[in-house]
């Protein structure tokens, strides 16, 4: 895998595997894209645990924030690094330490680490570089349209309505 | 499979377009509301904040407006789009969203005389000042550049047609002064030509013409290329500062590659207001699932009748790229290998009085001002639109006396070529 391009399967079958989500680099400035992308994940059914030395023990949007991955007191399927790319080396090191260790590593758009990708990889974790969650789920669901976006989606089955049966929220199809 | 493995007509007739989830609705419904209902107060909050993506009036998005825009951004390979009232309303959007007052940005001449009146007259009392160049010397490009030039602009095939544009030439001039190229891509349509496949940032439409194709309904469309680095100098505050009426969030570093379209949208659209209707919306999109079969009878319609019309004798000229004798047909080749387009004009030998004589004796084509519409179309400038200048003017502005442009139906050729030949008489 070049981690240039992934598949519509690869990554909904990501975003369909993984539950708990670390969001490593979580803000509480309302106008950070960490704090839209936690909001969103949170209103899709994700458990969304920040991580954030300096805010850790807060909460952030009914959340308890954390200071490192390590510190989190549950399982992580999925870690999700807002963080910049070198950064992202000490992160997925730190991830791998875990136990259970998370099923997903995931860098934010612009966030690109080969090393640390094969690191994971080879321990078996799935990777996904220089991308947004909110994004791709968007774009799953359809929901991204609504914007003007284009999905990349071509079917013929109706889009599936988010099962929280809010308004104007679209899930994610069943998996194949 | 994702949507860069499906071909141009599966895109045209399915992207942006599943069936309805509420319904299943297999065409797509014409949500002809003006606004929509919130689920609680944090959905709104969220919705107005940008956090989420949805609907809220129909002055800024609506769900009809959404496949139509989806739709063309995948077929012209961008990331996102904004359709809006008219191909006039995307230009002032595109504009609005990258420059201030006293800011310039250069234009080619040779463009559609309603963007030349836009950018002469209504852009000037914004303070946005036009630099003309020249297509066919991109060398003039190149010269006018300035520290105040914010973006250049040109048509692919240039209305009233019969040029091409060397897209990839001034997308280096533009790259090199560090602006977006904008290219209107009206006559050309994404089955002739791909502008961001030649460098081009940003494609605006008049989906009026021949994307919608039946002449029905007004339309235009801001097509995002999700290519330009808007953050990187600051040279576009609206997209890289904190934004007032947003509680301070940067529109570049929160929508990243489809942030030049969000940007015409929530605050372009929103508050200069030119939205399409969804009902327009609706008609363009039924239009458009058969955009390539037309324009390939489009083309090759042109292509019969500029060979009919260069073999008459009372015909001076024709200006069509796809004749060898014009100066654009290698660039045609180039950049619109199935054909140049549908619009082109020619000259009468008899001058002023043919040009009036052929627009008076046509029966099949219609004479008006429009072009891109399954019937043929057919206007003589120096007698309408052009009829307040001198005959001096109106060649300097191309439209001299003896001048008629063409645009050409989907019509069976022969009906087209024999009215044309009892008119022309
Ligand atoms: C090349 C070109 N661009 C833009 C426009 C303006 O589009 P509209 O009439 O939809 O505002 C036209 C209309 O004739 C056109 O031919």
């Amino acid at each position: 895998m070049d981690h240039f391009t992934y598949t519509n399967d690869y990554i909904s079958g990501i975003l369909q595997s993984v539950k708990t989500i670390a969001l490593v680099g979580a803000s509480a400035k309302k106008v950070r894209p960490s704090y839209f992308v936690m909001k969103y994940l949170l209103d899709k059914g994700y458990r969304i645990i920040p991580i954030n030395p300096g805010l850790a023990g807060q909460e952030l949007l009914g959340q308890t924030v954390y200071a490192s991955l390590s510190d989190v007191p549950e399982p992580i399927d999925m870690v999700d690094i807002f963080r910049n790319s070198e950064a992202a080396g000490s992160i997925t090191d730190e991830a791998l330490t875990l136990s259970p260790l998370p099923k997903v590593i995931w860098m934010q758009l612009s966030v690109r680490n080969d090393e640390a990708a094969q690191k994971a990889e080879a321990a078996g974790l799935q990777v996904v570089m220089d991308r947004c969650p909110k994004i791709e789920y968007g774009k799953l669901s359809g929901e991204w349209a609504w914007v003007g976006g284009s999905t990349g989606v071509i079917s013929s089955k109706k889009q599936t309505l988010h099962q929280s049966g809010k308004m104007q929220s679209l899930g994610l199809a069943p998996k194949k | 499979m994702s949507e860069q493995d499906y071909g141009f007509d599966t895109l045209a007739i399915h992207a942006g377009a599943q069936p309805d989830p509420a319904t299943g609705a297999r065409s797509t419904p014409i949500y002809q509301t003006t606004a929509f209902v919130f689920d609680d107060t944090d959905h709104a909050a969220d919705l107005f904040a940008l956090r989420s993506f949805g609907n809220i009036y129909t002055r800024i998005m609506n769900p009809t407006q959404a496949v139509l825009e989806s739709k063309v951004a995948a077929l012209e390979g961008g990331t996102a789009a904004l359709a809006t009232a008219s191909g006039h309303a995307a230009q002032l959007l595109v504009f609005h969203a990258l420059l201030n007052p006293g800011d310039e940005f250069i234009a080619t001449r040779q463009l559609y005389g309603g963007s030349i009146n836009q950018f002469n007259h209504s852009f000037k009392s914004f303070g946005w000042n036009v630099v003309w160049a020249d297509a066919d010397e991109v060398a003039t490009i190149a010269a006018a550049v300035t520290d105040k030039t914010k973006a250049i602009f040109v048509e692919s095939i240039a209305n009233p047609g019969g040029r091409v544009t060397d897209i990839a030439a001034i997308s280096e001039i533009a790259k090199k002064a560090g602006i977006p190229l904008i290219v209107d891509n009206t006559l050309a349509t994404p089955w002739l030509c791909k502008p961001f496949e030649h460098g081009a940032n940003i494609i605006v439409h008049s989906l009026t013409k021949f994307i919608a194709g039946h002449g029905n309904s007004m339309g235009g469309i801001v097509v995002d290329g999700g290519n330009f680095d808007w953050g990187k100098d600051g040279k576009y505050p609206m997209l890289s500062e904190p934004n007032a009426s947003y509680n301070g969030i940067k529109m570049y570093e929160t929508f990243g590659n489809i942030a030049f379209a969000i940007t015409c949208r929530v605050l372009g659209l929103r508050d200069l207001g030119p939205a399409i209707s969804p009902t327009n919306a609706f008609n363009i999109l039924t239009g458009m699932e058969t955009l390539s079969l037309r324009m390939e009878r489009h083309v090759s319609n042109a292509q019969k009748v500029a060979e009919w019309l260069e073999a008459n004798d009372k015909v001076e000229y024709v200006n069509y790229a796809g004749l060898k004798s014009s100066p654009h047909y290698d660039l045609a080749q180039k950049y619109t290998p199935r054909g140049p387009g549908a619009v082109f004009t020619f000259g009468l030998k008899g001058g002023y009085e043919a040009g009036v004589k052929v627009v008076s004796g046509v029966n099949l084509l219609s004479h008006l001002a429009n072009v891109g519409d399954t019937r043929s179309l057919i206007i003589h400038p120096a007698s309408t639109t052009h009829s307040q200048l001198t005959p001096e003017q109106q060649t300097i502005a191309g439209a001299g006396p003896e001048l008629v442009r063409l645009s050409i139906g989907i019509e069976n050729v022969d009906d087209i070529i024999a009215d044309l030949d009892q008119a022309i008489g």
